[in-house]
């Protein structure tokens, strides 16, 4: 069964007095247990695809559906309440706010729901435990090495339990070690919590620990198949491309 | 209040920067209230005046006598029950550089006219039999420390000469506008020294009917007209106000540096609020990646700028109530009555509701409207 599903979109930006197309009527559903790494290079839409998917931005047509949810038809208020149930969302970057502490940090989509105080404190303390950062609850992100940032700032996109977790280049600024961690955790994650992982990478390394592998150019799906963890295969022409994950 | 730890760290990003911005708001509102103060207590003197007195001047121009023979023309206009008389007497004690006021007055018509200053009897009774005897405020006991009994030598400058009084009573005011600092003594004693120069300086009249007052100064303005004092008579109110219209251009410069420094104080708090925002861009995209709408990231912005214009709100207006009553401010060593009126605070509570507003409007507008994905791909 799809946990999303993308149908004929289309996206282009206006950059200065240019329109530039990104997708054309791409079409591609993403099972939900699955674990895709998203490969391609620079400005193939990698990101877009992300972005469209945890409705960040809106495709130009077609529709985006997220467990049952049309992203492309809410209002920005709804989007928001969304997100905050379905997608936990990782950056290459970890963007983890300065000035709070990591439990704060991971607290934080959880302000947004009714839980209680006592609540939030043990469900921000099991999505720490889950990333073995137990002991570093008072750390301020200055604090934390690049790699365990990294990992609060999955615990921050976990906490909330959401269906689908978004992560956007999770190593690109760890060393190996780290990423290794990190790239244990997403399957842990996918494995033992069935969370549905979509992930953006440029390492091919970080791409082979992903259950499947798509390869984006020029917003065009050029490979991609089930189990496919290597190698390039004839591209596939955006009209048909209907890969099930 | 599950966001108020969030909206502290925020503040706490920059504690000297916020610290600042709270003490330039506090600052502002101190300088608004004190300001403000001084406006409202120069008009409370008109506003607690009482309606039955009238007051009759030279028309030409307050510091020019009035004929003593005028005492006994205005007891016998209709309406007028008391007359009474004062006059200015500028004197100075010692360097001169306390200021307060001296009155010779005809102290049993006056006192009785004022039943506002307050004082024991056997202290009243020494003073109306004593010629040379002065009645003082509490004021002058806290700022010179005299006491009854007490011979104070004064030098004249409208009247030359050492002048010797002994304080024979000390007044309370049944209101502060009346002031605590005043010093009176008899005119008998000014007149005795100087006959060919002391004449009142100003009448004051009771009258039986407030509304026929108007009646009443123009019979008397009328009966003067040709005379070679003409009079100006108005109820005690316009006196006061006249006296605080005075002060109209300085009032004017009052309240207009009052708001020009709150405006500079706005520009300063919300370039601050600005800066924070400027540099939290990233983390409001993450923040509505998370879920949080745009018009809670919009709230969250307001309730910061509220945080900072309250908390100097709280700090400036409250220093500016307590300032009066810790020091001697309202007691006559700055302006008598002097004090923060709630009125002034009320209006100091909506000026920094205002500032609230018009600091954080912009940047929690920006803030809410931030497009992500462009701040993500800028932090990205």
């Amino acid at each position: 069964m799809a946990l999303v599903e993308i149908r004929d979109v289309s996206k282009s930006f206006k950059r200065e007095a240019q329109t530039v197309d990104v997708y054309s009527g791409l079409t591609i559903d993403f099972a939900e247990g699955s674990y895709t790494a998203l490969m391609g290079p620079s400005g193939s839409g990698k990101s877009t695809l992300l972005n469209l998917v945890a409705g960040l931005d809106k495709p130009t047509s077609g529709t985006v559906t997220v467990a049952g949810a049309n992203v492309s038809a809410m209002t920005s208020t709804q989007l928001a309440d969304w997100r905050a149930r379905t997608i936990g969302f990782v950056f290459q970057s970890y963007n983890l706010l300065p000035v709070l502490t990591a439990q704060q940090n991971v607290e934080l989509p959880l302000l947004l729901t009714n839980l209680n105080k006592k609540e939030r404190t043990e469900r921000t303390a099991i999505a720490l435990g889950v990333v073995g950062l137990s002991d570093r609850l008072d750390h301020y992100p200055r604090q934390l090495s690049g790699g365990q940032e990294q990992r609060v700032a999955i615990a921050r996109a976990i906490v909330a339990d959401p269906a689908l977790i978004l992560l956007d280049e999770p190593t690109g600024q760890l060393d190996a070690k780290s990423s290794e961690e990190v790239l244990e955790l997403m399957r842990r994650l996918n494995e033992e919590f069935h969370k549905t992982i979509m992930m953006v990478t440029h390492d091919p390394k970080a791409a082979e620990h992903a259950k499947s592998v798509l390869h984006l150019e020029k917003g065009v799906l050029i490979e991609g198949s089930v189990g496919v963890k290597a190698g390039r295969t004839p591209t596939v022409s955006r009209e048909a491309a209907r890969i099930r994950t | 209040m599950k966001f108020l730890p969030l909206v502290l760290a925020n503040l706490s990003r920059h504690k000297l920067r916020t610290i600042l911005t709270i003490m330039s708001t506090a600052l502002a509102l101190f300088l608004f209230a004190m300001l403000r103060s001084v406006v409202t207590t120069l008009n409370a003197g008109s506003e607690v005046s009482s309606a039955q007195r009238l007051i009759t001047q030279n028309s030409t121009a307050f510091v020019i006598p009035l004929p003593m023979a005028y005492a006994n023309r205005l007891a016998s206009v209709p309406h007028v029950k008391e007359v009474t008389w004062a006059n200015w007497f500028g004197g100075k004690y010692g360097d001169g550089k306390k200021f307060f006021a001296q009155f010779a007055v005809d102290p049993e018509t006056y006192l009785k006219m004022y039943p506002e200053y307050e004082l024991p009897e056997d202290q009243k009774q020494a003073f109306l039999k004593e010629r040379s005897a002065a009645l003082i405020g509490e004021g002058l006991v806290r700022m010179f420390g005299w006491k009854v009994g007490d011979n104070v030598t004064m030098q004249g400058t409208i009247f030359p000469g050492d002048w010797t009084f002994t304080i024979r009573g000390i007044y309370h005011p049944s209101q502060k506008a009346y002031g605590d600092d005043q010093f009176m003594f008899h005119y008998d004693y000014l007149y005795e020294r100087d006959p060919a120069r002391v004449t009142p300086g100003w009448y004051i009249l009771k009258i039986d009917d407030p509304s026929a007052a108007a009646v009443v100064a123009k019979t008397i303005d009328e009966q003067f007209k040709n005379s070679t004092a003409p009079t100006k008579t108005g109820t005690e109110k316009q006196f006061a106000a006249g006296f605080a219209g005075m002060w109209g251009n300085v009032k004017l410069l009052m309240s207009t540096i009052g708001m020009a420094v709150v405006f500079a104080i706005l520009l300063v708090t919300a370039n601050a609020m600005m800066m924070n925002q400027r540099e939290r861009t990233s983390e409001v995209a993450v923040m509505k990646t998370v879920g949080f709408t745009d018009g809670r990231v919009f709230s969250l912005v307001i309730i910061e700028a509220a945080i900072i214009a309250l908390t100097g709100a709280v700090i400036g207006l409250g220093l500016a109530t307590a300032l009066p009553l810790m020091t001697s401010m309202g007691d006559g060593g700055f302006l008598p009555g002097f004090r923060v009126t709630p009125d002034t605070l009320a209006v100091g509570a909506g000026v920094a509701l205002i500032l609230t507003v018009a600091s954080g409007i912009f940047p929690a507008w920006q803030a809410a409207k931030l497009p992500v994905v462009q701040a993500l791909r800028r932090v990205e």
